[in-house]
């Protein structure tokens, strides 16, 4: 039977979706400054990092009164709590975007280390393409709850982007004590694949969470308890 | 549906024939109903204006005790307000002043302030209180059709209106099965007892009757308490779509129905307004303590 809140239940979601919708957006324009020293893009980014919060606040507030109002109970409890959850993890994800415009804008003003076909250059594409294809299915999953076998497959994915991170990390490390007049520029491109790590980790709680929308079954921590 | 205060109002003027009140209700467009049309174009503002009941100072006692102490209370037209508290506060005690269904109870009686709907003090004197319960009808805890037809239980509103036609009765009743989300369920069956029924849908066909006379304001006592989930979710959903047209207060013990239906909550412990606030803040972060102990269910 169709209650007259379930519009209320669709909308919160709409508002979850549009929200990803916009922190993934900021992600690939954040991304784009850095990869084409775009400074006037980079300053967009981090101008319309207010509209995320906003959003948060808007879906927090929302969750906050269908629960006081509505009392919901199983599958609807639990989108509105992996609602709140999932809008810290996106607010996240859109500040981590605010973290690389400011060093693509940093790093804009100074001559490049990396070349476009370098392999740390290679390694921090891949990192990218990786945490923003992690954090789209985890957004599909929202739209398809029923569909979850993406959604364990996202969290696997984070062990890639983990590698990834480590590797640039030792990569850069090894670069800034190689050219000790680098080494500004070699921090700030570990700092941006460390942004890109976390990107994938907000991914891969939201996957969590969509699996606990769907199954309630908590599958977190699940890999370090054996 | 304006019309109907209007014609309260009209009744407490020169008081006008009762003919020409039933007429009023029977005709479909209440524009030309009404007679006099001049002074009633204020009113009309005055009706649809946000505090459509404005309760003042209002003392009502059960022969010597007292069950109500000085409720100030206004409600807002086309919204529902929740009226909350334990047994005895006077919630229903309040919610049946509205359409002066105490009058029926021996010794009971307001004995200050006043009641104001729309713009008739419905305690003056030219009031009539069958005409008063037109505008203002009343949906009790145990539905009560009566032993009749599902038809006869929504046109016999009608016929004691004084319609006669019955074509006109047939378009009625099927306006107000539709109104309270029977009709799908009832129209092929309207010659069936009513008291084959299901308890939801005798709810509902209570309402529906409650409808028929196209009442202004809808009073509903504890409407659920005798349902089941579903059936109550039913009458909630229903309660949602009629606040578009209707006036609509609701007593009722269930916190969540409060919650989920209202949009006002009026709070009542011992005879006296505690707390009236939108629902959202009774509910969420209410001003007084002893409001938030009794929606947490500690207390009362």
């Amino acid at each position: 039977m169709k209650r007259f809140y379930d519009t209320e239940l669709a909308t919160f979601r709409s508002q979850l979706i549009l929200m990803g919708e916009k922190v993934i957006e900021r992600i690939r324009l954040a991304l784009r400054a850095l990869a084409e020293s775009d400074t006037e893009i980079a300053r967009r980014v981090i101008a319309s990092d207010d509209e995320i919060d906003r959003l948060e606040l808007a879906i927090d507030n929302e969750a906050m009164r269908f629960m006081n109002l509505r009392a919901p109970i199983a599958t609807e409890l639990r989108l509105v709590i992996v609602g709140m959850k999932a809008s810290r993890d996106l607010e996240r994800a859109g500040d981590e975007a605010t973290g690389i415009a400011k060093r693509a804008l940093r790093l804009a003003a100074e001559p490049p280390i990396l070349t476009n076909d370098d392999e740390d250059a290679v390694h921090l594409r891949q990192m990218a393409a990786v945490a923003l294809e992690m954090l789209r299915e985890a957004l599909d999953c929202l739209h398809d709850s029923e569909n979850n076998d993406k959604a364990i497959d996202i969290v696997r994915r984070d062990k890639v982007v983990d590698k990834l991170n480590k590797r640039l990390y030792r990569a850069l490390t090894a670069r800034a004590a190689a050219n000790p007049a680098e080494v500004n520029r070699a921090i700030e491109l570990m700092f941006i694949s460390k942004s890109l790590e976390r990107i994938a980790d907000h991914a891969t709680n939201i996957a969590e969470e969509m699996v606990y929308l769907a199954q309630a079954k908590d599958i977190r921590h699940a890999g370090k308890q054996g | 549906m304006n019309a109907c205060l209007t014609k309260q109002i009209l009744r407490t003027e020169p008081p006008a024939p009762r003919v020409t009140a039933t007429n009023t209700t029977a005709t479909p467009a209440p524009a030309e109903a009404v007679p006099h049309a001049s002074p009633d174009a204020s009113l009309e503002t005055e009706i649809r204006a946000p505090h459509l009941i404005e309760i003042s100072n209002l003392d009502f006692y059960y022969g010597e005790k007292k069950a109500l102490d000085c409720v100030n209370l206004t409600i807002d037209a086309n919204r529902v307000t929740a009226f909350i508290g334990p047994s005895g506060c006077g919630k229903s005690t309040l919610l049946r002043c509205l359409n002066r269904m105490n009058d029926l109870i021996d010794g009971a009686a307001v004995r200050g302030g006043t009641i104001k709907i729309g713009d008739a003090d419905i305690n003056a004197p030219g009031i009539d209180a069958i005409e008063l319960r037109k505008c203002v009808g009343m949906v009790f805890q145990k539905s009560n059709p009566f032993p009749k037809s599902i038809h006869e239980n929504v046109a016999y509103g009608l016929r004691i209106q004084g319609i006669r036609d019955r074509a006109e009765i047939a378009r009625r009743v099927e306006l107000s099965l539709r109104g309270a989300a029977l009709w799908d369920e009832v129209k092929d069956r309207l010659n069936d007892n009513a008291l084959g029924l299901s308890g939801g849908q005798q709810q509902r066909l209570c309402i529906a009757r409650a409808l028929a006379v196209e009442p202004q304001v809808l009073l509903m006592d504890e409407p659920c308490s005798a349902l089941d989930p579903v059936a109550t979710g039913k009458i909630e959903d229903l309660i949602h779509e009629l606040k578009t047209r209707y006036t609509i207060i609701i007593v009722t013990h269930s916190m969540q129905q409060a919650a989920r239906v209202s949009d006002k909550t009026a709070f009542f412990y011992l005879g006296r307004l505690v707390e009236y606030d939108d629902t959202r803040t009774i509910f969420m972060n209410p001003a007084n303590p002893q409001t938030e102990a009794y929606v947490s269910g500690r207390f009362g």
